[in-house]
Parts: C-alpha cells; sequence; structure tokens
C-alpha cells in the first residue's frame, strides 16, 4: 500500500477506511431492519427488497460500465438505496413500479451527477420520490402487518403485470376479516380520521395489525451501532429528533387538540429511517459539526411543518431532499475559522500538536502509518 | 452546373434545422412550449404545425424586407412580422377546433416571443433571399416538431397509455401522473437530450476513428 508515491494536493492525512467498508458495515446495519419487514409483512416485503436491491445493483452495473462513475460496482452503495428504497415503499407496492423506482433513483439520483460522492441528492429519496409523483395511488396503499398468510402468500397487489393498475387490496382485506381495519397508516389516521395510535405500538410496531414499516427502536438501536462505530455521525439524527421534538411540542402546547403529542411525531411515520439512514448519507448531507446541527434541524423543523399543514400526511421525504438542496449553502457558512485567522488578532502560544491526532486516525490508522 | 451544386446545398440547409441545429434538442430553444404543450401527440403536432408555420411565413417576409429594413428598428419590425401571422394562426386554430385551442391556450399566442422565430428571422432570413430563408425555416419548423412529437408521444404514452387518442394497453393500464405534470416534461426533455448527445458523441467518436 504505502510503497506508492502518492502525487497529488492535499489531504495527505487520511483513514484507513474505504468507501466499501463503511458501506458494507451499513449494510449490515440494514439486515435487522429488512429481516423485521420480511417478518411483518412476509413473501412480499421479501420479493419487494430483492427486485429493487437487484435492479439497483444492475443500474448501478450499467452505469458502472460506462466509465463515466466515480465508484465502481463491488462498494455497497447502491445495495443500501435498494435497501433503504425498498423499507420506504408500502409492502405490497406493485413490483414492476418498485422496479421503475429504483433505476430511477440509481439513474437519476446518483449516476447522472458522476456516481457516489457526486450525487446532490439522496439516490433512495429520489426514487421514491418519483414513485411519489407518478404512481399516488400505489404508493398510499398499505396493507396490514402479522397477516397469518404472509409467509407464503403475495399481497395481490405486489404481482400486477408491468404497466398495469395493481389489483385492488381492499376486496382480498375484506376476505380477511380484520378488526379495526381501516387501511391508514398511522399519519394517515391522524390527519384524516383524527385517530391517535398508542405510543407503545409504534414503538414496536408490533401491536396489531398495523400498517406500519419496521419498529423505530429497532432502527435506532442500528444506527447506535453504526454510530458508535463511527460509521455514521450522530449529531444528524440527534437533530432530527431534537429539532422534530420541540416544534411538535410547541405546536402540541398552542393547540392540543388539532396536533399531535410529540411522542407520535418522532415514533410514527418515516422519521426514524430517515433520521438514522437517510438524513446521513454522507455525500448529501455537511461535513462540518456545525453544519450536521443545523442540517439535522432544519429537516426535524420541515417534517412536522409538513406533516402538520400540508396536503401530505408525511414529510420525511420532502424535508430531508430540501435539506439536501441547502447542504453546500450549511457547508458554505458554517465552514470552520481556519488556525491563525480567528476574531482575536492575538497570535496562540503554547499549542501542542499530536503527531497522531485523534479526529483523523482510528483503529488500524496508528499501525499501518507507524510501518511505512 | 449551378442546379447541380445548389441542390445538395438545398438539402443541407433543410437537414441543418432537422438535426445539425435542431432548435429543441441541439439549441434548446423555444422551451416554453416544449415543456408546456407536449402533454399529448396531437398537442404536440399541432403546436409544431403553427409554429412552423408562423417561421416559414415571417422567414419569407422578413427576407423580402431585408433591404429596406432600417438596422435599427429591424426587431420591431420582426415582431410586427411575426405577431402579424400569429395572430393568422390564432383565429385559424380558434375556427378549426376550439378543443385544440383550449388546450394550447396562451401559448399559442406566445408563439410571438418563441426565440427560434426571432432567431432564425435575425441569424438567417435578414441576411438571405425569400427561398434559401424559407428552406432554411422550413427545415427549422420540420426540427421542432420532430423535437415537440418526440417529447409528446412518450409523455402521452405513459402519462395516459394512448398514442394519438388511440388506446394502445387494455383498460388496465396504469397512467404514469408525474408525465403529464411538468416534472414529466423536463423528465422526458433530458432523456432525449441524454440520448441525442450520446449519438452524436458517438457519431463523432467513429468519425474520428
Amino acid at each position: 500500500m504505502s510503497s506508492t508515491i502518492e502525487i497529488r494536493s492535499a489531504p495527505h492525512v487520511k483513514g484507513s477506511r474505504t468507501v466499501e467498508q463503511i458501506m458494507r458495515q451499513v449494510v449490515y446495519s440494514l439486515v435487522p431492519v429488512c429481516a423485521f419487514f420480511v417478518w411483518q409483512y412476509g413473501i412480499s416485503a421479501l420479493a419487494l427488497i430483492t427486485v429493487v436491491t437487484g435492479v439497483c445493483i444492475w443500474t448501478e452495473r450499467v452505469f458502472t460500465g460506462t466509465g463515466t462513475q466515480s465508484g465502481h460496482i463491488q462498494d455497497y452503495s447502491s445495495v443500501i438505496t435498494g435497501l433503504l428504497l425498498a423499507l420506504t415503499l408500502p409492502p405490497g407496492f406493485p413490483l414492476w413500479m418498485a422496479a421503475v423506482a429504483a433505476f430511477i433513483s440509481i439513474a437519476l439520483g446518483k449516476a447522472l451527477f458522476g456516481g457516489i460522492g457526486f450525487n446532490v441528492f439522496n439516490p433512495a429519496l429520489v426514487g421514491r420520490a418519483f414513485a411519489q409523483a407518478a404512481f399516488p395511488t400505489a404508493i398510499a396503499t398499505y396493507t396490514p402487518s402479522f397477516l397469518s398468510g404472509r409467509g407464503s402468500e403475495f399481497i395481490p397487489s405486489s404481482l400486477a403485470l408491468p404497466l398495469m393498475q395493481p389489483a385492488d387490496t381492499a376486496a382480498w382485506l375484506h376476505g380477511m376479516q380484520i378488526d379495526g381495519w381501516t387501511g391508514a397508516t398511522p399519519l394517515a389516521q391522524w390527519k384524516f380520521e383524527q385517530t391517535l395510535v398508542g405510543a407503545g405500538e409504534l414503538l414496536t410496531s408490533l401491536g396489531g395489525h398495523l400498517p406500519i414499516g419496521p419498529s423505530p427502536v429497532l432502527i435506532v438501536l442500528c444506527g447506535l451501532y453504526l454510530a458508535s462505530r463511527r460509521f455514521m455521525d450522530w449529531r444528524i439524527p440527534m437533530a432530527v429528533f431534537g429539532s422534530a421534538a420541540i416544534t411538535a411540542w410547541a405546536l402540541f402546547l398552542l393547540d392540543p387538540a388539532r396536533f399531535p403529542t410529540p411522542f407520535f411525531t418522532l415514533l410514527s411515520g418515516g422519521l426514524a429511517l430517515g433520521a438514522v439512514y437517510m438524513a446521513t448519507d454522507m455525500a448529501t448531507s455537511p461535513v462540518t459539526p456545525k453544519g450536521m446541527w443545523f442540517y439535522g434541524a432544519l429537516i426535524g423543523f420541515l417534517t412536522v411543518i409538513i406533516r402538520n399543514f400540508s396536503g401530505l400526511p408525511e414529510g420525511v421525504m420532502y424535508a430531508i431532499l430540501l435539506g439536501n438542496a441547502v447542504t453546500p449553502l450549511i457547508e458554505r457558512v458554517t465552514q470552520p475559522t481556519p488556525f491563525g485567522k480567528g476574531a482575536s488578532k492575538k497570535a496562540r502560544r503554547a499549542a501542542s500538536y499530536s503527531l497522531n491526532p485523534s479526529y483523523i486516525s482510528r483503529d488500524g490508522d496508528v499501525q499501518e502509518r507507524d510501518k511505512s | 452546373m449551378s442546379t447541380i451544386a445548389a441542390a445538395p446545398r438545398t438539402w443541407d440547409e433543410f437537414m441543418e434545422g432537422i438535426w445539425k441545429q435542431n432548435p429543441v434538442f441541439v439549441m434548446v430553444l423555444g422551451m416554453c412550449p416544449t415543456l408546456a404543450v407536449t402533454v399529448s401527440g396531437v398537442n404536440a403536432l399541432s403546436m409544431g404545425v403553427a409554429t412552423s408555420f408562423v417561421l416559414v411565413c415571417s422567414c419569407a417576409l422578413v427576407s423580402l424586407m431585408r433591404s429596406f429594413t432600417p438596422k435599427e428598428v429591424r426587431i420591431a419590425v420582426y415582431i410586427v412580422i411575426i405577431a402579424t401571422f400569429v395572430t393568422v394562426v390564432d383565429y385559424a386554430i380558434q375556427a378549426i377546433s376550439l378543443a385544440l385551442y383550449d388546450a394550447l391556450g396562451a401559448f399559442i399566442q406566445l408563439i410571438v416571443v418563441n426565440c427560434i422565430i426571432l432567431g432564425r428571422a435575425e441569424a438567417h432570413a435578414s441576411k438571405n433571399a425569400p427561398v434559401p430563408a424559407m428552406i432554411n425555416a422550413a427545415g427549422m419548423g420540420v426540427g421542432f416538431t420532430i423535437g415537440l412529437l418526440a417529447l409528446g408521444v412518450v409523455r402521452e404514452i405513459f402519462g395516459a397509455g394512448t398514442l394519438f387518442g388511440v388506446s394502445l394497453f387494455s383498460a388496465n393500464f396504469q397512467p404514469w401522473v408525474i408525465m403529464v405534470l411538468p416534472p414529466g416534461g423536463f423528465f422526458v426533455l433530458g432523456s432525449w437530450l441524454l440520448l441525442f448527445s450520446w449519438w452524436a458523441r458517438r457519431k463523432e467518436a467513429q468519425q474520428n476513428a
């Protein structure tokens, strides 16, 4: 490794972690979440995850094959895009629409900009936004979790023929005789029917036949693993959760009848998945610590605003996409002051600098540099 | 001698607007109607034909008047000429089909400010004899119509499952709502631009090799 001489401009000191290592860890941390999703919705969810991830990898392969992309097919980033996109779609989403969304997410969300690291928006959310605009009915059609025959029976809408409308799930569900089933997600129930699902049920995703994604607790635990190993910056999810909670709490205090409790806001919809896995996408979030706080806070605030004051029940996707859009600006205004250019004109004295600064090296860095 | 030499040149002049200088895909002009009225193939075709008519007629007139148009007021003269023909088209479409007139809306009147027409008048018709000017303008008009059709057909197929009103799929077709919305126009235009630039680049590479 270190036998080659690198001729290029700074920075010369860099971590030993490769993109592939980081991405693989993120994939590992997503495995429990996907397993939970499959456990909730059975074979349809499994097929959805497989198709979306497969199409993402295939699209990535096609575009990396043209030689115009920065990454390569083995770097696992397209797998993450696929898994995240699948987790944001309803389990009974027609597989052909899911394939279209997956293609769009990689082609439009990533390949068009030049590959990994150059994309402005989170690719998975680009795909989902396209699907939401193209197929608004299908993406809002949820089916209950933990149905009895989910291990062997597909949700009928999953298997729609390409370009054709999905089968109506309402009639299929009617035959199942599920008590209290309204077909709306907890967020839509709150928005359109003013009924509030309990925080306990939302916390674990286990109560009854709720049409919701994997448990927020599980997602946060997986995120904690990533954050503890520094594969993800903890500031962004913290800022998203914090700002969403504060905004929701302020609204709740203003009018408890109109706005849901902060707990409901934090636990419902895709806020946990968005905050932990999507807002933290390295290419599309700020790199400066101050910028991360601001970026996360903006996403949390916008999510609550969109949820409560727009026609849509859920706002995490658009909030994160807007956050991505202002990321370059945030980075620009939150640049740290370079050494010696502070507000005080006094020269600093008696500063000492470590040869192996803790903020750069992790794990195997130190040994490797000693060897060289 | 002169006729033999003139024939390919005229053909080149005509083809220039269709391929090398295509107003939609190469010059990227006239984006307002390109994105706004290409929801269906019929709309795209009629918009293209209307614009072509205005383009050819106004280029002919501008060319005829080129020797005594004062340089200082030429743009105003061009606009008056173009506006005259747009008014003709406006009334003609209204008389032929009111439904089409409503579908195209303000974009018929907005042909006046279409930069393809003003651009042709300024760059070509004001410097050339009427016949070459008209041939060039006709090529541009056909090129513009092809560009609009390319968008309109794709958007109609995905957005409604029809082609010029004829249903292509079974009644169970799932329309892609985004395709009839403004973002769909941008997506399809972008895809076509991508395809044409890839095509042109490949052709260039083959010629160089």
